[in-house]
């Protein structure tokens, strides 16, 4: 088992170092020189070259690069270039509030796909079965932009049910008041996709024989269809919550931006309209190095689920 | 006589031509009644937006041709229009044409005469009752103002260079701020982002179908290369990607949306026709193709490829789909097309501001026409995986 976390660890080394060339190369070679952006438009050669040295950036590419992987390996990326607030520090103080939407969220979307996805899986064929998946897919066509605005505007604006936008100080006053918005329209939109997901997964499962021989041995529907069929299914389902999860952090930027909830998917925004590349690089690499852990644990968790699971 | 002996529809032979995947999908395909009126649907989009894209039809989406905020016909009752909730309209007291549509308001924000108009209208005392006529509405100050036009010449953003003489009170789908016509621009809308869903997706597929094709069919160090390649980009969540590249790339436009997308939305292609290559080169016909004397590179894309194209075009469909739903978010942004060109994103970024003040319009028409065409184009990418590989189903 640690042998086995060690060598995956180890695997990652590569791919982190193909992720760490593909910033560099977006930002430092592709994205040319950010010092007459910085400089503003009045400016002289002095002062250019000044930035350019501050940056960095007048040294040759492979210094950079070696600048680049010590900022990534020590968790120091210096200060934003637009609000001059230190990266890390924008990490830690925007992460909670990232997460009290997203946590809350990814709960609450698997309690309620799964429990649906199961319900039409049951029904296969029917008419409900069929009526629910025209709904999944025409709720998919509608952009989230559609729900945000509408929502926003129908149960915040019109009806005054929720805050229009807009961030508090206590934890509680967060959750249940200003985040309860946000959440409610991320799991509108994202629960259709993901029943159509697990209701495939499940009906991989449902026509197999040990449902047969679970049914012949006189055991209730509901046993059959929640501890066996669920719990075998649970694989691909942990698969696909454990890709979700890092993509979370930065997937409901659209949220964050229209509620001005201060989280990491807004500060990505801010960042790209600003051509603040600090922030971008960090919120890039370290999510790709989580999305990479996030896939680790979820051959963790298969071998947890599913003891046959051998990990090699 | 040796054409005749090869020719397997030769009725004297006897033997019928049996029917190939494509003909057997299609034949599916035309057998499923939601897949055939998606597919009806589909064309028509594509219709459309190639008329407007040879400017057949919505050529003329930036001319302000009705009032500002002009009401969709149907609901033309429904809404005061915009001119009276100005502070200057406010004093109008002209009477109104009929009940609610009422007075077509003549100053336009993006006017580079506004000031002047205004102010030619205090001396006139806006007495002139332009609206008693009912009819034809004729503005007292149009003849100084195509003086003063012409003078002025061309101006910015070619928004002024509308006679403001005759504008509707209102239009089939309603109209935006500036008294666009929005069915015009919904269409325009659509031309952008079909253009740059199939376009970005056609780029997209090219690329994961070429490394797959490599990466499965010589396997080895390319495919260990390619591999890694792929780990790279799909260890960094999409959306990330996307905007990571829309902050590199400074210039905006068409191409670089097409781009942006086609370069990070490769990797579920690559890693499919990777496993489709793994599994075709060792099959006996690929041998046969080999001992004939096939170059690897025909082998590959002339005799694997045919047999595993049906996998690529589900692909292909798909990533349209994908693709335009980004588009919309990238644009609605500002990290997608120009301003000067229109597209569903733009228009649902315009509608935020708008619904708080009433006019629901040019929402509704970005996300009925964005709905409609999606769904359609989702049903009949799933019919046609269906009719492909029925073995899926």
């Amino acid at each position: 088992m640690l042998a086995y976390i060690i060598r995956r660890l180890w695997q990652i080394l590569p791919t982190m170092a193909g992720v760490i060339l593909l910033i560099f190369f977006l930002f430092n070679v592709v994205g040319g020189d950010p010092a007459y952006l910085l400089a503003g438009k009045i400016s002289n050669p002095e002062q250019i070259a000044n930035i350019r040295k501050q940056l960095g950036i007048d040294e040759p590419y492979w210094m950079q690069l070696l600048i680049f992987v010590k900022q990534v390996v020590t968790f120091d990326f210096g200060a934003s270039w637009s609000t001059n607030e230190v990266v890390s520090q924008i990490f830690a103080t925007r992460l909670p509030a990232s997460l009290m939407i997203g946590i809350p969220l990814l709960i609450l979307e698997t309690i309620i796909a799964v429990c649906i996805a199961l319900a039409v899986a049951y029904v296969r064929g029917s008419f409900t079965d069929r009526a629910a998946m025209v709904t999944c897919t025409v709720a998919q066509s509608v952009s989230i932009l559609v729900y945000i605005i509408v929502f926003q505007y129908v149960l915040a604006y019109k009806f005054g049910w929720f805050p229009v936008q807009g961030w508090g100080n206590g934890f509680l006053e967060n959750l249940f008041k200003f985040a309860a918005l946000p959440i409610l329209i991320a799991l509108v939109v994202s629960l259709a996709p993901n029943i159509r997901l697990y209701r495939t997964f499940l009906l991989d499962e449902v026509n197999q024989d040990y449902v047969r021989t679970a049914r012949a041995k006189g055991l209730s529907e509901n046993r059959v269809m929640f501890v066996h069929v669920l719990r075998n299914a649970s694989i691909p389902i942990i698969t696909n919550l454990m890709i979700q999860l890092p993509g979370l952090l930065v997937g409901l930027f659209l949220i964050e931006r229209f509620f001005s909830v201060p989280g990491i998917g807004r500060e990505v925004i801010l960042a790209v309209e600003r051509s603040d590349f600090p922030v971008i690089k960090a919120v890039t690499v370290y999510v790709a190095l989580a999305t990479m852990l996030a896939n680790l644990a979820a051959d963790l968790l298969y071998k947890a689920v599913d003891p046959r699971v051998e990990l090699k | 006589m040796t054409t005749a002996a090869i020719n397997p529809n030769n009725p004297a032979l006897g033997i019928e031509r049996s029917p190939g995947l494509w003909s057997l999908a299609w034949k599916r395909l035309k057998a499923d009644r939601i897949a055939v009126v998606s597919m009806v649907i589909v064309i028509a989009f594509l219709l459309l937006s190639f008329a407007a894209f040879f400017g057949l039809i919505a050529k003329d989406w930036n001319k302000e041709i009705a009032i500002n905020y002009a009401p969709p016909t149907l609901f033309k009752d429904s809404h005061k229009p915009a001119a009276d909730l100005r502070p200057g309209a406010a004093t109008d007291a002209g009477p109104a044409v009929d009940g609610a549509a009422a007075k077509p308001e003549f100053i336009n924000d993006r006017d580079p005469l506004r000031e002047v108009i205004i102010e030619l209208k205090a001396q006139l005392g806006q007495s002139t009752g332009a609206a008693d006529s009912g009819i034809k509405i004729v503005d007292p100050l149009a003849d100084v103002l195509t003086e003063l036009r012409k003078q002025l010449g061309r101006t910015g953003d070619g928004a002024a260079n509308v006679v403001e003489a005759k504008r509707l009170d209102y239009l089939p789908f309603g109209a935006d701020k500036w008294g666009r016509d929005v069915l015009a621009k919904v269409i325009q809308g659509s031309e952008t982002s079909i253009l740059v869903g199939f376009a970005a997706a056609i780029v997209a597929t090219i690329l994961g179908t070429v490394l797959g094709a490599f990466a499965g069919y010589y396997g080895g160090k390319t495919d260990d290369a390619l591999n890694w390649f792929y780990s790279i980009f799909s260890s960094i969540p999409y959306i990330l990607l996307v905007l990571a590249i829309a902050a590199v790339l400074k210039q905006k436009g068409v191409v670089t949306v097409v781009l942006i997308l086609g370069l990070t939305g490769w990797t579920s292609i690559f890693r499919l026709v990777r496993a489709e290559y793994l599994k075709h080169k060792a099959r006996d016909y690929v041998r046969a193709a080999n001992a004939i004397g096939a170059s690897n590179l025909r082998r590959m894309f002339v005799h694997i490829f045919p047999n595993i194209s049906h996998v690529v075009l589900v692909q292909l469909s798909l990533h349209v789909v994908l693709f335009i739903k980004s588009e919309v978010i990238l644009s609605f942004l500002g990290f997608g097309v120009p301003v000067d060109t229109v597209s569903w994103g733009s228009m649902l970024n315009e509608s935020q501001n708008e619904l708080i003040l009433g006019y629901w319009w040019q929402l509704a028409a970005a996300t009925v026409f964005m709905a409609v065409l999606v769904t359609a184009f989702s049903l009949f990418t799933d019919a046609l995986r269906d009719a492909l590989d029925p073995k899926l189903k």
